[in-house]
C-alpha cells in the first residue's frame, strides 16, 4: 500500500493543480452548517469540518436531475422524441468525504447498478468520480458507524483515505483512481509504509474508542419480514412522527426518487427528483387507493426497508451506515438506534 | 446497456373506444423505428410505461399478444393526469413506450396444465394477451383445458367484446362471461359476480390446474375463497398486482411489498409468495 505525506502548507497548491483535470467537490460552510458542494474557483474544501448536514450522495444523485428532454413544437424535427442530453464526463473528485458516506455510496450502488438494469445517470457519475476520504479522528456522539459495518477509518468505497495529523495529511492511496488523483495534485512525498500503516492503526483504534453508541443487528436476519411487519411496536415508534421526510433527505443511503415532466413554452424536460417514503403521495394510486395511507405504515416502511428488506435482499448488512444524521435532524427525536434495537430484540409472543 | 429511461418513439396508429361509458380506450401503437419492435420483445403478462413528453408516464399492462406482430396495444382507463391526456390524443400523435417491464405469467410452468383465467372489469388486458397467446395455433397444444371467467358491471363494460363472443363459439376454450346485471333480454351469458361464477363454473383443482387472477382488489379478495373451496392451493393461484410506479425498473423505491418490487420482481406473483409479504398493494 502506498502512503503519501502532504504538508498542509502544500495542500492548497496541490488541490488547485488538480483542477486542471478534475471538477472538485468538498465540504463548504453554509449558513446552517457544512454541505458537500461543488468547489467553485478559489474555494478550497474546508478540511476542518466535522460533519455535514447533507451527505455526499447528491454529487452522484442530485436533488433534481435532468434525465431527458425534447421539443413539443410539431414543426421541429424529432418533436416529442425524448433524448438524453450530453453530460459532463470530466473526472470529478469529492475531497473530504467521510468514510461512512463513501460506504453509503457502495450501498446505493446496489440499487442503481444491477444485473438487469444500469441507471446511466448515477453510474456514469460514479465512474468518473474519485473518492478522497477524510478519516474521522474524533467521532461525535451521534456516530454509530462501527456497528453498521463501516467506521471512522473505513476504506470501503474510497480511492484515497486521508488522516489529519495536525500539520500534515497522511494519504493512504487505495486504488488506481486514487493514484491518478494524487499525481494530478503533484503530491509525491512517499511515506514509510510500515510506519504509516502503524500510525493509521493507532489513529483508527483511538477514533473507534470515541464511538460510544452502538446498535445490535445480529438477530434481524433470523426474523421473518411478516413477524417484524406485524409487530406491535410500530404505533409507538411512529407516534411522534410528523412525516416531514427530513430523515430521508439527510440519509446517505436513501435513494428513492420521483420522475416528473416539466414544460416551459415548447421545451419539455423529464426530471428525476428526490422523493420520500414519508409522503402519502409516494404510493397513492391514481384511483385514490393508497397502500401506505397512514403515517404508521410509512414509518414502518422506512425502518423495515433499511433494517430488514435491504438486509434480506442483498445480504450485505443493513441499509444504514451509522452517520447519525437522521437522529440529529429529526424534529421529534425518533432514533434509528432505538428502533433497530427494538426490532433486533423483538420476540414474537404466541 | 441502453438507457432504461429512454422510451422508444411510437405513433398512435388507432384509437378504439373500449367500453360504453367511454372511460376506456384501446390504443394501438406502431414503433417509429422498426428495429425497436424487436427490442420490445415481450411475454404475455408484462407491462410497459406509456410515456407522454411534457406530461409523464404510466405503467400499463400490454394488451396485445406476443403472437401479434407489427404493433402493440394498450387499453387505458381514464383516471389521472397522464391517462386523461392520453384519452385526448389523436391518431398520428407521437409519444413513447418504455419496456417491456416486469415478469410475466409463468408460461413454462403452465405447459401441459389446465389454465383457468379469472378477470374482472378492466383488468382483462394482460389476460387478453395471454388468451391470444395460448390460442395461437403454434401454442394451443402446449396447454390442456383453458377456462375463462370474465365479468364486468354490464355487457357494454366488457372489454374486447367481439373477441369474447368469438372465443365463446370455439371448442378449445371454455368461456364463462358474466355481468353484474343487465336489462338486455337477449343476454345469453351469465349474470352474477365473478366469485360466484367461479365457484359454479371453474374446474375443481387438481395438481395440473392453475388459476390466473387479475382484477380489482375487492374481486381478488372474494375470489380467493371460491378458489380455495375448489381445492386450489396457494402456489396454484397466480396474481398480477398493481402499485404506483415511476421507474418501472426496480430503482425508484415506491412499489415494494416487503422486499419484493412489484415493477421488477412482479407484477406476477403466486398467492404463496404474496402471503409471505406485507399486503401493501
Amino acid at each position: 500500500m502506498k502512503f503519501i505525506t502532504i504538508d498542509k502548507k502544500d495542500w492548497a497548491k496541490g488541490i488547485e493543480k488538480s483542477r486542471e483535470t478534475y471538477r472538485l467537490f468538498g465540504p463548504v460552510k453554509d449558513k446552517n452548517g457544512f454541505l458537500i458542494k461543488r468547489l467553485e474557483q478559489d474555494i478550497l474544501p474546508d478540511m476542518e469540518y466535522h460533519d455535514s448536514i447533507m451527505s455526499a450522495k447528491s454529487i452522484l444523485f442530485p436533488q433534481t436531475e435532468k434525465m431527458l428532454s425534447t421539443t413539443l413544437d410539431d414543426s421541429k424535427k424529432d418533436h416529442h422524441i425524448m433524448k438524453r442530453d450530453q453530460i459532463d464526463t470530466t473526472p470529478r473528485a469529492i475531497i473530504g468525504i467521510r468514510p461512512y458516506d463513501a460506504k453509503a455510496i457502495q450501498l446505493v450502488k446496489l440499487n442503481f447498478d444491477t444485473d438487469d438494469y444500469r441507471d446511466p445517470y448515477w453510474c456514469d457519475a460514479y465512474e468518473v468520480t474519485t473518492f478522497v476520504g477524510l478519516a474521522i479522528n474524533k467521532p461525535g456522539p451521534f456516530d454509530f458507524s462501527t456497528s453498521t459495518g463501516t467506521g471512522p477509518f473505513c476504506e470501503e468505497g474510497l480511492d484515497i483515505l486521508l488522516a489529519d495529523l495536525d500539520d500534515q495529511f497522511l494519504a493512504k492511496v487505495l486504488t488506481e483512481k486514487g493514484e491518478t488523483f494524487i499525481s494530478a495534485c503533484g503530491f509525491d512525498t512517499i511515506g514509510d509504509e510500515k510506519e504509516s500503516s502503524a500510525l493509521f492503526d493507532v489513529l483508527r483504534k483511538e477514533a473507534e474508542k470515541n464511538i460510544v453508541s452502538h446498535i445490535e443487528t445480529n438477530k434481524l436476519k433470523e426474523k421473518t419480514i411478516l413477524e417484524l411487519h406485524e409487530a406491535p411496536f410500530w404505533d409507538d415508534i411512529a407516534f411522534s412522527c410528523i412525516n416531514c421526510g427530513t430523515c430521508t433527505y439527510v440519509c446517505p443511503t436513501c435513494w428513492c426518487f420521483d420522475i416528473q415532466d416539466e414544460v416551459k413554452q415548447k421545451d419539455s424536460v423529464r426530471l428525476r427528483i428526490w422523493d420520500t417514503c414519508m409522503s402519502s403521495l409516494f404510493t397513492r394510486h391514481a384511483t385514490g387507493h393508497n397502500p401506505r395511507e397512514t403515517k404508521v405504515q410509512r414509518v414502518r416502511q422506512r425502518f423495515m426497508h433499511k433494517l430488514k428488506y435491504f438486509f434480506d435482499k442483498y445480504d450485505q448488512g443493513i441499509m444504514c451506515v451509522g452517520c447519525g444524521r437522521c437522529v440529529k435532524s429529526c424534529p421529534v427525536n425518533i432514533d434509528i438506534r432505538e428502533v433497530c434495537n427494538i426490532m433486533n430484540s423483538y420476540e414474537k409472543q404466541d | 446497456m441502453e438507457n432504461p429511461y429512454l422510451p422508444y418513439p411510437v405513433r398512435i396508429d388507432d384509437i378504439e373506444i373500449a367500453t360504453e361509458d367511454k372511460s376506456l380506450k384501446t390504443f394501438k401503437f406502431v414503433f417509429l423505428n422498426p428495429e425497436d419492435e424487436d427490442k420490445f420483445s415481450y411475454h404475455a403478462g408484462q407491462f410497459a410505461e406509456l410515456s407522454i413528453p411534457g406530461v409523464g408516464e404510466i405503467p400499463i399492462g400490454i394488451a396485445s399478444s406476443p403472437v401479434e406482430k407489427g404493433f402493440v396495444k394498450f387499453t387505458v382507463f381514464k383516471t389521472g393526469v397522464v391517462t386523461a391526456h392520453l384519452h385526448n390524443m389523436k391518431v398520428g400523435d407521437i409519444m413513447g413506450i418504455r419496456g417491456p417491464l416486469g415478469n410475466w405469467y409463468p408460461w413454462d410452468k403452465l405447459e401441459n396444465k389446465n389454465v383457468v383465467i379469472i378477470g374482472g372489469g378492466f383488468a382483462f388486458t394482460t389476460l387478453r394477451s395471454s388468451i391470444i397467446y395460448m390460442l395461437d395455433p403454434a401454442n394451443r397444444s402446449k396447454f390442456k383445458n383453458i377456462d375463462v371467467v370474465y365479468g364486468a358491471r354490464s355487457p357494454g363494460m366488457l372489454l374486447y367484446r367481439e373477441e369474447l363472443f368469438e372465443w365463446e363459439k370455439r371448442d378449445d376454450i371454455n368461456m364463462h362471461i358474466t355481468v353484474d346485471g343487465t336489462d338486455d333480454p337477449d343476454w345469453k351469458y351469465h349474470t352474477g359476480f365473478v366469485p360466484t361464477i367461479v365457484e359454479q363454473n371453474a374446474p375443481k383443482a387438481d395438481e395440473d390446474t392453475y388459476a390466473i387472477i387479475c382484477g380489482p382488489p375487492i374481486m381478488i379478495k372474494f375470489t380467493q375463497p371460491s378458489l380455495t373451496q375448489l381445492g386450489y392451493k396457494e402456489h396454484q393461484i397466480i396474481m398480477s398486482l398493481e402499485n404506483r410506479m415511476k421507474c418501472g425498473i426496480g430503482m425508484c423505491g415506491r412499489c415494494n411489498i416487503g422486499k419484493e418490487l412489484v415493477c421488477k420482481d412482479g407484477p406476477v406473483f403466486t398467492l404463496e409468495q404474496i402471503n409471505q409479504t406485507p399486503k401493501e398493494y
